[in-house]
């Protein structure tokens, strides 16, 4: 049984379709990339998963529960985090506070403090500007914010929109360090990227969406490898 | 001198009260991003309600209300302000249940539209027989009608003398109390977290594991709870009370509504200083230009202060990197 099951997913917005029957499946302990342009339903997918949009038509499972209909506090409690397109920041909140609300839903206060220390020794920047306000940052401590309170939610599975968008190619290169740093202990990870490259080369498994279904899938090195793929996603001819 | 210290103490004894409203105005504000019309109505509530709770318990204590000359003891009061804030917290927890929780996905115009008509249905409700119905009533005098200082300025003739009134007094430390507990309640604990992170994306909050509705119930009993308080403290003052639906009730919604703008609506610091604000240019105003047109510095305030700082006061647009 894998950790998420997605099958023959259908959303739409009022009368335009976003996705048209996707499945998908994420097995515990791999990262699993989706990739495609713009407009052809990453977010969508993921925010629908997490229960901020309610599916038309299909199944999706986590754990082995069906959380189609869950309200999205409930999907996060049971250990499904999403951290969302744009990062997701309350900038009007202090970065100590932001990071206090991934732990929001937890009560074991040893272990989140162990976490909280985990997560900052991953983003060394992020603990020199606890006290700041959080709207203040760069793009790229603000992306590093959204994923250390996400890990501070302890994730069983960790979902990643777009984290390199709008950063400078070095930044980028240490958030997919991280990525893969996190993934080796032993969380989950299900990441949507435009940045092709770079996602294939850090995932386990990769599928590819386009206008709302998914048209490849397969190992993430295989793909990578792929004429269609070299020529669509990675600029190479 | 004495006239100024006087209109000082009246303006802070006011400002307090505008302030304790305005808070639920803009706390509401801050969540969902719609003005509660109805919040004005809570008020009422709380004022009538303490009217209609203190003859049940002077009723119930064997004191006669009718030609009453020495007030109950301070319990009474203590009472009566705690049963009402309950009474109105439960009644605001309700509206929002019933009225705005199912609008939660539609347009802003159509949740404002509602709070008009549950502003409506409150006013019209109140004036019925079997609620408090339509003609004025006398508050039972809860508080002595004590003076705890008063100086005396000038001498001979011209001697003029200042009274700090307890009531006034009880207004300002009752009113601060309950400011502070919620400067503390939304700034320092983990609830006034959640629930600035929901005013800011409620979204992404729900995304952190924050229950999105059960933080807006909670909102919107502590806006009517501070309401309920503030009515109280009005008919302390004033214990002539207006039937339910009189124009006075809703001045003072108004300007307590102008009290949260001008402070930078949303922003809970914003209202306190709205408030105060408001109160001072109402009451200088009034006692050093004309009394008539003391509704009118309140208004011309707002328009003058929107001019300059369109977001308030304290309502300061925080520039976003993207």
């Amino acid at each position: 049984m894998s950790l998420l099951e997605v099958e023959n997913l259908h959303v739409s917005y009022g009368a335009i379709q976003a996705l048209r029957g996707c499945s998908l499946h994420v097995d515990e302990g791999e990262i699993v990339t989706l990739i495609g342009g713009n407009g052809a339903g990453k977010s969508t997918m993921l925010r629908t998963i997490s229960g901020l949009l309610t599916p038309k038509q299909g199944e999706i499972r986590f754990d082995g529960n069906s959380i189609r209909k869950a309200a999205p506090h409930l999907v996060a409690r049971a250990g499904l985090i999403h951290v969302p397109e744009g990062r997701g920041i309350f900038a009007n909140l202090t970065v100590e506070e932001n990071l206090q609300l991934g732990a929001f839903s937890r009560t074991d206060h040893q272990q989140i403090r162990e976490d909280r220390e985990r997560a900052l020794t991953l983003f060394p920047r992020v603990r020199e500007r606890l006290r700041q306000a959080a709207g203040t940052l760069s793009g790229g401590e603000q992306q590093m914010v959204a994923i250390a309170r996400a890990l501070l939610a302890r994730p069983k599975l960790l979902m990643l929109d777009e984290p390199s968008l709008g950063l400078a190619p070095q930044v980028v290169q240490t958030i997919f360090q991280v990525i893969r740093e996190i993934n080796r202990t032993g969380t989950t990870i299900l990441l949507v990227e435009q940045n092709a490259a770079m996602a294939l080369n850090v995932a386990h498994r990769a599928y590819v969406i386009e206008v709302g279904s998914i048209e490849m899938e397969g190992p993430a090195s295989e793909l990578a490898k792929s004429d269609d793929i070299r020529k669509a996603y990675l600029g190479i001819h | 001198m004495s006239d100024f210290t006087q209109t000082l103490i009246t303006a802070i004894a006011i400002g307090s009260l505008y302030a304790l409203i305005a808070l639920g105005y803009t706390m509401v504000y801050g969540i969902l991003k719609f003005i509660n019309f109805a919040h004005s109505d809570i008020v009422v509530l709380g004022a009538w309600s303490s009217y209609t709770f203190s003859n049940w318990l002077l009723k119930l204590i064997g004191v006669e209300t009718k030609g009453m000359t020495t007030p109950p003891a301070i319990w009474v009061a203590v009472v009566v302000l705690v049963l009402s804030m309950a009474f109105c917290g439960v009644v605001g927890f309700t509206i929002e249940r019933l009225a705005y929780r199912p609008l939660r996905r539609a347009p802003r115009l159509n949740v404002l539209i509602t709070a008009i008509g549950v502003s409506l249905l409150l006013q019209n409700v109140g004036q019925l027989d079997q609620v408090f119905g339509a003609s004025p009533q006398k508050m039972p005098q809860l508080l002595p009608a004590a003076e705890l200082a008063s100086f005396t300025f000038g001498e001979g003739e011209s001697a003029r003398k200042v009274v700090i009134g307890l009531v006034d007094v009880m207004i300002f430390v009752t009113a601060s109390s309950l400011m502070l507990l919620m400067q503390y309640l939304v700034f320092h604990t983990k609830q006034g977290v959640a629930m600035r992170a929901v005013s800011y994306n409620t979204d992404t909050a729900a995304l952190m594991g924050i229950p999105v509705d059960r933080v807006v119930s909670i909102t919107f009993v502590l806006g009517s709870v501070l309401a309920a308080a503030a009515g109280f403290l009005y008919v302390m003052k004033y214990p002539s009370l207006n039937q339910p639906a009189h124009t006075i009730w809703v001045l003072l919604g108004l300007k307590a509504f102008v009290a949260a703008v001008i402070g930078g609506i949303g922003n809970v610091r914003g209202a306190v200083l709205g408030g105060f604000v408001i109160a001072f240019v109402e009451q200088f105003g009034a006692f050093y230009i004309s009394t008539n047109y003391r509704d009118v510095y309140v208004f011309v305030m707002l328009i003058l202060i929107l001019l300059v700082r369109p977001g308030g006061l304290l309502g300061v647009t925080t520039r976003e990197k993207v």
